[in-house]
């Protein structure tokens, strides 16, 4: 899995914990270097990687994967049911109710569940991860304000507010989508971070640093954020797959995004479910596979980074 | 004890007033109230302005948020898109709403406290491997494709249950939507018991327990079980909240006519008084089942004392 070395390689928080043993003899492996080792060994991680390796590709080039395209309406093919015979050719997986291929639309779906989700993971971890960082180090009024502010996030129902916000927008692209989700989406992020900041702080390591006179963001951004950072990427992995789903159900509602996407194609599907399950199936696999592996994934990090599950 | 209530209860004041700012301001702000007042087509300028001043909405923001908070602690919610009071929707949405979500919350502590104790016990062998991969299944199965098969078979194909409930919404008719809506958490809740009890199975109280030859029944009830629960509680007490705004979904399936069906209502005719209304309520019980949770710790775990 070369995507996932060089990923964590050019993390520069993540690089520093990793590249540290190289320096030093074997023995003292970092808790990421620990991790690593463990995860290697470990089917569930390399099963889950390989998917989301795959699934990365298949958003990146569908066309290596069908030369049909999934705009294509034909209504000669009208609900034209699958022909299991015909392997990745567009007929494999049946037409929709407007003669299009349920393959290429499942192929070329991926795009947009991957972007939405990993977009929505970025800004809510970067955005969270901040507001759970002040908060949690610097305390007293700052976290008292920050923890109240999170609270009013937290308490308005997720799906709630995502509807209200795509409500107003007619033409929802992937941004406007990711904006939705990320604005209620950032409170668990923040407490994630906020919990594990607070318990780094009075590590022995962070009281040395301040005592040799470091500078506060030094002391953040070198000796607590890397240390804090594994439940929160933990976290983010999870809620990754989560946020796929929560597209797909914005979709279902009416409120998802426009173009190509699974969401979209179950919703489609859903109308037509007493007369032709499979243009619900296909999709749904997709993407209950996709949310799956992200799901896997995280925990096998998150076993490999806690002693305790050892 | 009731010192640590008042001040929890002071604490939620800034919590409850910013989040139904939040929300007033997320339906004003991103669309126009108007706007769904004319039935689907556009008002024209005139009825459009007539309408703005009728509602106060030629007013500034925080003046309107003043306004309707004012008369929500009076009791008056304002009036839906059609004419009816929001606390009319509310006392038929309501109820509905509460008996699927009671619903919803037997099937996670019965079935999924069960599972989870059951699979914590047995760490590592079939019956755990395989109820470890159905609750990872369920949770990476969107619950609308959950509910929709769900319904087709059960509902269309098989003819156990109606395929959409009735207006009254009996708990009878409510069991399958109950459980669909209940799916994830029920997943999430049988894996935090499970962890739970596994960490805790090798506790020192627990040896002590069994070294005193008390029957494995009570030492699992009393003693690991009562200890394993307060992640669990938690876990049960805030998703309460959210089983009632995530019902949204579940309630569209059943064609359920509670919470989720006016909220979806009026959010996608826009109708502020409704929405706001509903929410309004929403997080009053997410913050109430918060306070709950807490002063349920120091029953699970009487070490824990609030001054």
């Amino acid at each position: 899995m070369p995507e996932l070395t060089t990923k964590t390689a050019d993390d520069p928080v993540v690089a520093t914990a990793v590249n540290a043993p190289a320096a030093k003899p074997e023995k003292t492996r970092s808790m990421w270097g620990d991790a690593w080792q463990d995860l290697r060994g470990n089917w569930v991680f390399v099963v889950s990687a390989v998917l989301i390796v795959l699934l990365i590709v298949m958003a990146a080039f569908p066309g290596l994967f069908t030369n049909a395209d999934p705009n294509d309406k034909d209504l000669t093919h009208y609900l034209q049911h699958p022909n299991y015979g015909h392997f990745f050719s567009a007929d494999w997986l049946g037409y929709d109710g407007q003669g299009r291929s349920v393959y290429a639309r499942a192929i070329h779906g991926t795009r947009a569940s991957l972007l939405v989700g990993a977009g929505t993971t970025l800004v809510v971890t970067l955005f969270g991860g901040l507001i759970g960082m002040l908060s949690g180090y610097f305390g007293g009024w700052l976290d008292a304000v920050l923890s109240r502010v999170t609270d009013m996030f937290f308490g308005i129902p997720f799906l709630l507010g995502a509807m209200v916000m795509l409500n107003s927008f007619t033409d929802r692209t992937i941004w406007v989508v990711i904006g939705a989700l990320a604005f209620l989406g950032w409170t668990q992020t923040a407490r994630v971070m906020r919990g594990s900041v607070i318990t780094i702080k009075q590590a022995d390591y962070v009281q040395a640093a301040k005592a040799l006179g470091a500078g506060t963001s030094r002391i953040l951004f070198r000796h607590v954020l890397p240390n804090a950072v594994a439940p929160v990427i933990v976290v983010a992995t999870i809620s990754l797959g989560v946020y796929i789903g929560a597209e797909a159900t914005l979709s279902f509602l009416g409120l998802g995004l426009n173009g190509v996407s699974w969401g979209n194609d179950i919703s489609d599907g859903g109308n037509q479910i007493r007369v032709a399950q499979y243009i619900m199936l296909y999709p749904s696999i997709m993407l209950s596979i996709t949310v799956l592996a992200f799901i896997m994934l995280g925990e096998a990090v998150r076993n490999a980074l806690d002693p305790k599950m050892r | 004890m009731g010192r640590y209530v008042i001040r929890r209860l002071l604490q939620m004041i800034p919590v409850f007033v910013g989040a139904t700012l939040l929300i007033f301001l997320m339906v004003n702000v991103m669309g126009d109230p108007v706007a769904g007042l004319c039935g689907d087509k556009e008002c024209d300028p005139a009825t459009a302005a007539q309408l703005r001043r009728e509602f106060g909405l030629d007013k500034p923001v925080w003046q309107q948020y003043l306004t309707y908070m004012g008369n929500v602690f009076t009791g008056d919610f304002g009036t839906a898109f059609n004419g009816q009071k929001v606390t009319e929707l509310m006392s038929t949405a309501f109820p509905v709403t509460i008996r699927l979500t009671v619903v919803a919350v037997l099937f996670e502590i019965v079935v999924g406290i069960a599972l989870g104790v059951v699979t914590g016990l047995r760490r590592g062998r079939p019956v755990d491997t395989a109820v470890l991969v159905l609750t990872l299944v369920v949770i990476s199965v969107p619950t609308f494709v959950t509910g929709l098969l769900l319904q087709l078979l059960l509902g269309v194909q098989w003819s156990w249950i109606r395929p959409s409930v009735s207006a009254e919404a009996p708990f009878g008719e409510l069991i399958v939507p109950g459980l669909v809506l209940a799916s994830v958490s029920l997943a999430y809740v049988t894996r935090l018991t499970r962890t739970s009890i596994a960490e805790n199975r090798r506790a020192d109280y627990v040896r002590t327990a069994i070294a005193k030859g008390l029957p494995r029944r009570r030492v699992v009830t009393r003693h690991l079980l009562r200890n394993s629960l307060i992640p669990v509680v938690t876990f049960i007490g805030t998703d309460v909240g959210a089983l009632m705004g995530g019902a949204i979904v579940t309630e569209r399936i059943f064609n359920i006519h509670g919470v989720g069906f006016q909220l979806y209502q009026g959010i996608l005719r826009q109708n502020t008084q409704t929405v706001v209304g509903f929410v309004t309520v929403l997080v009053l019980v997410f913050l109430v089942a918060n306070l709950l949770v807490d002063l349920l710790y120091a029953v699970l775990d009487p070490r824990i004392r609030y001054a």
